[in-house]
């Protein structure tokens, strides 16, 4: 009941927040132009698909840490008040993404559904909020565990940059190395340790589906081919929400202010 | 006058008489001794109702017509129709439950070394094979249906098989639930027209060593692996629809030692691969559309002078990939939608050239669990870095002239 | 009403609080005085729950601090910036901490309408002044009538008019028998309003007397003096 009391002013305040108009309104332009400028409804889901993996877990994070920065002696007034720590934490996380995740369904939401919805459009914008709730939750852990705001931003920058790009060179790298070894397994249990490939994946058994079946690997050929990639995907991007949302948890729980 | 009128009535009777009385079987009486009792010329004709018999042998040219659909029923019991004589007809029946067998090919209707046979309008249902034709000439297979319930490759047979054929048309059929929707093996001068083959078990159509056949606006879809073509010289394939065959081997169509032949104005959509050829020879592939494809085009690098023209590519996965650094194909005039050239001089025709053959997926060539990093920053990444500098891809796959906007064929 | 014991607190390796003891009891203002670092923030801050001390513990109304929340209930805290959202708008400040809070505290509108928040209600905490988002959080300190309040530099940067209308409200609570505790420089402030110093010095509580008392050791007339000739004579006490 407290953490909705103190979400509700939350929400009040980063909806009212310029840069979450200015993300939307961006969003809606470039979803917008892509979708109307190009021939084919299908081929602007797949470059909306490159804006969902790049662009909302970097707005989330940058966003998410100068927030928390920003937040802090408001979180200390707060917390002089009778009311718990976790109420207080769990008030700024849900409220912060949120309102992100609310911001990206409607940029980007909008015109694929002015459109009239493409393929693979509900598992574009399921991907975008759950990739939003995760680089929020990085971004909370990152500010909990410092105290200096430059030092925040810049590990959440080479969070972001480490799992949209280097990830996945490191990957390309390895599938080279060991390229004489089977690696299905493999490469199943490394997609789960990044969100931005578990997304990705996510959309693509939806908009990639002939060319992944055309694996001959069984491993790989059953999560690709079935229910059972949709599950795992989303699976592990739920413990990718929880995971850092606990840990930061735990630190603001024990953090001196 | 009058002699004249007279010699024709007389011919007219004689005419009559020649082609035949009509026999009725009614239900509970038996076609079979209807058919035995029969002569040349005759019209049997079968009322609706079911009729429990199989092994009904048909060894003189005559018609035999079901009115109202009659259901013949084999009960499992070997095959059900037998053909043994040119000029037969069988028209409007059901004819259901085969015989199941390893050892022998049992068939709802089998018509063996004949010419001029009809089979039309009948429905086949539960059948091993649907209509079986060996040696045969110059028949027409129109208008039938035939529906099985196969679930294993070795344990199931082919709606319309050929074997050692000859001008024979196949034609509107509708074929679902075998082995293979329409099997050619060594028939030649066939054509089959406007047949649906969809959820056979493995190929919608297969064909082997059937030169000089034309395959024309016919459907095949959701077939275990879509359609066959091997060993085969001259063949037409016009304005047929492959769909959504997927699987770890399925192709929309596989083609397999085919030469001199024209793959022209089909229509690939959600296919694995779209086509997939080795050691495809002179082939011309022009004016196709292929549509969310996981690979639209195949080649191995053992396919040589092939012209590959005039074809819409959108929405695929990947357009067109081959194992072979070298290339001995012929691209020209595709619209790629892939392609991000210019077209200053407006001529439609793009001022740079589009190299279908991306990196990346010669990376999943090689690596096939790469796929994973399918769209990624990482493999967008390298196949800018390839297009701009070819290094990996075959230098002279490459359209010198992409379309800018969708052909119209 | 609150009971100090014994309080360390380690940040790395800087020493905030070395065994700090206090009692506070009520109708006290109480002026926390010392120079930068000398750990009167952290021991506010370790009252209110803000910082978790490493040893020793707290008292609040007889209620050991321990990280449970309800103590604080008593406890209305104004920090020394301003901290609330800059979206929100005053009247929606004001609402939330009513929310929180609970709805059966006592609302002070006299003190509302003294600092003129209503005129204020409707404007965005970003749009407003430092001495106007001060009233503000003044405001929301006194508000709901808990009894102990902490004031962190109470009248910096408030206007004259308002300065005077907070000093006048610590007095009139201090009446009511509410404890009091402020943090600040101005000494000709605390000299008018406290009736207790206590004064921290590198993590440990320096001196803790009444005003009175101060006087009548030091034989000095004003609270500058007193406190000069203090540091004066541990200074040299240092030396020898």
């Amino acid at each position: 009941m407290t953490t909705l009391k103190i979400l509700k002013y939350v929400l009040y305040d980063v909806l009212r927040s310029k840069m979450i108009i200015i993300y939307t309104l961006l969003l809606f332009a470039i979803s917008f132009g892509i979708i109307y400028t190009g021939k084919d409804v299908s081929k602007a889901v797949i470059s909306l698909l490159n804006i969902v993996l790049l662009v909302v877990p970097l707005v989330s994070i940058i966003f998410g840490t100068i927030h928390f920065y920003n937040s802090k002696e408001f979180m200390e007034m707060l917390l002089a008040m009778p009311v718990k720590r976790k109420n207080i934490f769990w008030a700024e996380y849900a409220g912060l993404s949120a309102a992100l995740a609310a911001g990206f369904v409607l940029g980007t939401g909008l015109p694929l559904l002015l459109y009239g919805g493409a393929k693979g459009s509900f598992y574009l914008l399921l991907s975008g909020v759950f990739l939003t709730f995760i680089f929020t939750a990085l971004a909370f852990l990152a500010s909990v565990i410092n105290k200096d705001k430059a030092k925040g931003i810049g590990i959440s920058l080479v969070v972001w940059f480490y799992m949209s790009v280097i990830f996945d060179a490191l990957v390309l790298v390895l599938y080279f190395v060991f390229s004489s070894y089977p690696l299905e397994k493999a490469t199943i249990i490394v997609s789960a340790l990044n969100p931005v490939d578990l997304a990705r994946i996510l959309i693509l058994l939806k908009l990639d589906v002939s060319a992944l079946m055309g694996y001959t690997g069984a491993t790989l050929q059953q999560f690709f081919g079935s229910a059972f990639g949709i599950l795992f995907s989303m699976g592990f991007l739920f413990l990718w929400v929880l995971m850092p949302t606990l840990l930061a948890l735990s630190v603001f729980n024990r953090k001196n202010f | 006058m009058n002699k004249i009128k007279y010699i024709l009535i007389i011919l007219a009777i004689t005419a009559l008489n020649s082609f035949g009385k009509e026999i009725i079987v009614n239900p509970g009486e038996s076609i079979k001794s209807a058919v035995q009792l029969s002569v040349k010329g005759d019209r049997v004709i079968v009322k609706e109702g079911l009729y429990k018999e199989a092994e009904i042998l048909i060894d003189k040219p005559i018609e035999l017509i079901g009115e109202g659909y009659p259901t013949i029923d084999g009960f499992s019991k070997g095959e059900i129709i037998i053909i043994r004589s040119d000029s037969v007809t069988v028209k409007g029946f059901y004819v259901n439950n085969s015989g199941f067998s390893g050892m022998r090919d049992y068939a709802a209707i089998r018509i063996e070394d004949s010419k001029h046979c009809n089979i039309l309008s009948n429905k086949l249902i539960n059948n091993y094979f649907g209509i079986y034709l060996a040696g045969c000439d110059s028949c027409n297979v129109m208008y039938n249906e035939a529906a099985s319930n196969a679930v294993t490759e070795s344990s199931s047979g082919n709606g319309i098989h050929l074997w050692k054929c000859s001008y024979i048309l196949v034609k509107n059929n509708t074929l679902t639930g075998h082995r293979d929707g329409i099997y050619f093996e060594f028939a030649t001068f066939s054509r089959a027209e406007n047949n649906s083959s969809f959820n056979n078990v493995r190929y919608g159509l297969h064909f082997m060593f059937s030169h000089n056949d034309e395959y024309v606006n016919n459907v095949f879809a959701n077939n275990g692996a879509g359609v066959a073509v091997m060993y085969t010289k001259n063949v037409k394939m016009y304005n047929n629809r492959f769909e959504f065959n997927n699987g770890a081997n399925s192709y929309g169509l596989l083609l397999k030692e085919i030469t001199d032949s024209y793959i022209e104005n089909n229509n690939f959509t959600g296919n694995t691969v779209g086509i997939y050829s080795e050691g495809g020879t002179r082939l011309l592939i022009a004016g196709n559309e292929f549509n969310s494809n996981g690979y639209a085009l195949k080649m191995l690098g053992n396919c040589t002078d092939d012209t590959v023209r005039g074809n819409n590519f959108s929405s695929n996965t990947f357009d067109v990939t081959t194992n072979s650094s070298r290339n001995s194909n012929l691209f020209m005039g595709n619209y790629w939608d892939k392609y991000k050239g210019y077209d200053l001089d407006k001529n439609g025709t793009g001022d740079v050239p589009y190299r279908p053959v991306s990196l990346f997926s010669k990376i999943v060539e090689e690596t096939p669990e790469a796929v994973f990093l399918l769209r990624s920053f990482v493999a967008d990444l390298l196949d800018m870095a390839e297009r701009v500098v070819p290094v990996f891809t075959p230098e002279s796959l490459i359209d010198e002239t992409p379309k800018m906007n969708r052909v119209i064929n | 009403m609150i009971k100090i014991e014994n309080l360390k607190k380690k940040f790395d390796k800087n020493e905030a609080l070395k065994g700090v003891s206090l009692t506070l009891g009520e109708g006290t203002v109480a002026a926390v005085m010392g120079p930068n670092g000398s750990g009167k923030t952290t021991m506010l801050k370790c009252i209110l729950g803000l910082v978790k001390a490493d040893s020793g513990s707290i008292y609040v109304n007889d209620c050991h601090v321990n990280g449970e929340c309800e103590y604080r209930k008593h406890i209305g805290y104004m920090p020394q910036y301003s901290c609330f959202p800059e979206n929100l708008k005053v009247k929606e400040v004001m609402a939330m901490i009513k929310d929180i809070r609970g709805n059966n505290c006592t609302y002070d509108e006299e003190l509302l309408e003294k600092l003129k928040i209503a005129e204020m209600n409707d404007k965005q905490i970003g749009q407003l002044s430092g001495g106007m988002k001060q009233r503000v959080s003044s405001a929301a300190a006194f508000l709901f009538g808990g009894d102990i309040i902490i004031l962190d530099e109470p009248t910096a940067g408030l206007d004259p008019v308002s300065s005077e209308i907070v000093k006048n409200k610590i007095l009139a609570e201090k009446a009511k028998g509410k404890l009091i505790i402020i943090t600040s420089h101005i000494v000709s402030e605390v000299e008018a309003m406290a009736d207790r110093i206590i004064y921290m010095l590198e993590g440990k509580i320096y001196f803790d007397s009444t005003k009175d008392e101060l006087y009548s050791t030091t034989g000095k007339g004003n609270l500058n003096q007193a406190i000069a000739s203090l540091i004066e004579t541990a200074e040299s006490e240092g030396k020898n």
